[in-house]
């Protein structure tokens, strides 16, 4: 519940932005609704559970939009070699103007402004309320901010076995922030791949897996860059897969929420991710999984290789609801220190109703092992060489959480870049 | 080949003195053998010699061909030649045999100016290396040593030392863990290596290992030093009086 303070420090995330104009009766509704939340669970201060290891006062400063503006396209770098229909948004703005043609088989694509002007279903069934969904437990304001208040971003729904991976690339020029919001849904038996390149200021997918459909979202957040808070809610359907993978390079202050629901019986939900960070970066990965049916099978897998005075975080959940019989779940958060400065602190937490399960959780940290290094390096391999090849060895656990072959060689590839570019 | 001079070592964390003046030369194309009980200084000795930290030299030198190996990093060493078959050969998750060979045989040519040796080449030396060591492809696609037996850690050991093709082998109780067969093995491929232009310094706590790799030169190790050096014989000497008595009448 807020306080005063709490509560003024919402109303102020909030006035900061334009209210939306024009929109469809059910999405006012569902944006008043928003602002009412927001000011009941009032803004995420330091002394939250929640928010016991990242400070979030860098997230709460109220957000100053970026004009329009035509930035050179480099997100998409990431991405390079991979096949996919290239979407960008340049300071939080959808650029059909300078994207591919999104249209492809089995894809409904459209922007998520034009999407909300109307009644459309898949949007109205979803839009606001897997975020909803999510504050179960935890409050997540910054989530509920985004759906007061976002336009800007996609709405898809795949019907088919889409083929191609929809990458959508931010790029950003000046100083403004950046609020974005996308709405998928997988119908059954369907597929999709998206990818996300860049980090824009405050965003939110939510996805909707419907039974025996598969979504696969893949990641890469690299670079120096302004604080980011981002939320990836799921609903994951009988028989569903879902599966999500974030790469996350350096940056100020990165605080990634992944909060997803195994909802239907035999659903699988997997949420792998890996943080290099060096000199003051901080990323944070906060997962909550719940397995609201029986036979849910989820993974979590987070690696951190943290040099300089960067810090990991990794808070990490399972929640198992009375009745979720036969889950299994899983969950592992390593980190390598590569220097004294850098830390790495996580909380592992399992809250179970049910009684025939099987859950099970670690976490570790330490230095590269020294016998290791000496083993190498006693073959000729030089130190920074022996370094990267067991980091990358390391890493590799979560890299090969995501399913394409071609996806994981190029975050492989992005892995090494960053070991060889390391001061 | 390998001059030691009055090697003295201590460990840097505990200041504790282990190699008390260790004087040794290994010429081209003999095995020197070292034997010594437990605690006798072995094992330091090959570490230091390999460039491993947490140890301090507090006097004397050592040169391979001349060259001051003390002034140079682990790798250095492994590039002018200098080659240690671990008594624990270290398991390396996530990380390919192929590509650990590979990437040091790359390394050390690079290090002396020569050109990176052709995937396809490497390929045809690592399968025929291999095969004379009884180590099948399924093995080298594992990753280093992860889920080998005891004496297919040692045969990797070797195997890496067939393809370096080092100057001076340092063999660190490599009998250890192996049954009769498995050492055989493991001997035969050592002795295939054994050439002129090339120096052995074979570290054991039983004489059986000699059996198989017949050394020049026998050192008895005690203490922190070489407390008696003989042919032969001496290791058979050991086998029968044990250690205690050698190291009395020295």
């Amino acid at each position: 519940m807020a306080t005063d303070a709490t509560r003024k420090a919402a109303e102020a995330l909030l006035h900061a932005l334009a209210l939306p104009e024009g929109e469809a009766g059910w999405v006012r509704e569902r944006r008043a609704a928003a602002r009412t939340r927001l000011f009941e669970a009032g803004a995420p201060m330091r002394r939250d559970e929640y928010w016991r290891f990242t400070d979030p006062a860098r997230l709460t400063a109220p957000l100053a939009l970026a004009g329009a503006g035509d930035a050179p396209a480099q997100a998409a770098a990431a991405f390079a070699g991979i096949d996919a229909v290239r979407v960008r948004m340049v300071n939080g703005r959808l650029r059909p103007d300078l994207s591919d043609p999104m249209e492809q088989a089995g894809l409904a694509i459209a922007p998520l402004g034009a999407v909300l002007r109307q009644d459309i279903s898949i949007a109205r069934e979803i839009f606001g309320r897997l975020e909803a969904a999510g504050q179960e437990k935890v409050s997540r304001p910054l989530a509920i901010l985004n759906t007061a208040a976002a336009t800007e971003g996609l709405a898809m729904q795949a019907h088919g076995a889409v083929a191609l991976p929809v990458l959508i690339a931010h790029d950003r020029i000046g100083e403004g922030a950046s609020l974005v919001r996308h709405v998928v849904r997988v119908e059954a038996g369907a597929s999709l791949t998206v990818l996300e390149a860049g980090v824009p200021t405050n965003s939110v997918m939510e996805v909707d897996v419907a039974p025996g459909g598969r979504f696969h979202h893949v990641r890469v957040q690299t670079g120096e860059r302004a604080p980011a808070a981002t939320h990836l809610f799921a609903r994951i359907g009988e028989g569903a897969e879902f599966k999500t993978f974030t790469l996350t390079a350096d940056g100020a202050l990165t605080r990634n929420e992944v909060v997803i629901d195994l909802a239907g019986d035999h659903a699988s939900g997997h949420v792998a991710g890996a943080v290099l960070g060096q000199g003051e970066a901080h990323a944070d990965n906060t997962v909550f999984v719940t397995h609201s049916a029986e036979h849910g099978e989820s993974r979590q897998v987070f690696k951190n290789v943290l040099a300089g005075r960067s810090r990991g975080i990794f808070q990490g959940k399972i929640f198992v609801r009375k009745g979720a019989q036969k889950t299994d779940g899983y969950q592992i958060s390593q980190s390598v220190l590569l220097d004294e400065g850098a830390q790495f602190l996580a909380k592992p937490e399992l809250e179970i109703y049910a009684d025939d399960v099987k859950c099970s959780h670690g976490s570790t940290t330490g230095a590269l092992d020294a016998t290791a290094l000496f083993y190498l390096r006693s073959r000729g391999v030089p130190k920074r060489v022996a370094e990267a090849m067991l980091v990358e060895a390391f890493v590799d656990e979560a890299v090969a959480e995501i399913a394409d072959q071609g996806l994981q060689d190029r975050v492989r590839a992005l892995v090494a870049d960053w070991m060889a570019g390391r001061a | 080949m390998l001059e030691i001079k009055g090697l003295r070592v201590t460990l840097e964390e505990e200041g504790k003195e282990i190699l008390k003046g260790v004087d040794l030369t290994v010429e081209a194309g003999k095995v020197h053998a070292i034997m010594g009980p437990n605690g006798s200084g072995k094992s330091t000795l090959s570490y230091v010699l390999a460039g491993r930290e947490g140890y301090e030299v507090t006097a004397g030198s050592v040169t391979l061909e001349g060259r001051d190996v003390l002034a140079m990093e682990a790798e250095e060493r492994a590039a002018a030649g200098m080659f240690l078959a671990f008594q624990y050969p270290v398991e390396l998750p996530g990380v390919g045999n192929m590509t650990f060979l590979r990437t040091a045989m790359n390394a050390q040519r690079k290090a002396r100016g020569e050109d990176e040796i052709s995937a396809p080449e490497f390929l045809k030396l690592v399968r025929e290396k291999a095969k004379t060591l009884n180590i099948d492809n399924e093995m080298l696609k594992r990753a280093v040593n992860v889920g080998f037996s005891g004496g297919e850690k040692k045969r990797n050991e070797i195997l890496q030392m067939a393809m370096l093709e080092p100057k001076m082998c340092i063999l660190d109780e490599t009998d250890s863990g192996l049954d009769v067969d498995a050492m055989r093995l493991v001997a035969d491929g050592v002795n295939a290596l054994r050439s002129p232009d090339r120096g052995f310094l074979v570290i054991t706590h039983y004489q059986r290992l000699l059996d198989h790799i017949k050394p020049d030169v026998v050192h008895i190790m005690s203490g922190g030093r070489i407390v008696e050096t003989g042919g032969p014989e001496l290791a058979l000497r050991v086998e029968t009086e044990g250690y205690a008595d050698l190291a009395k009448s020295a």
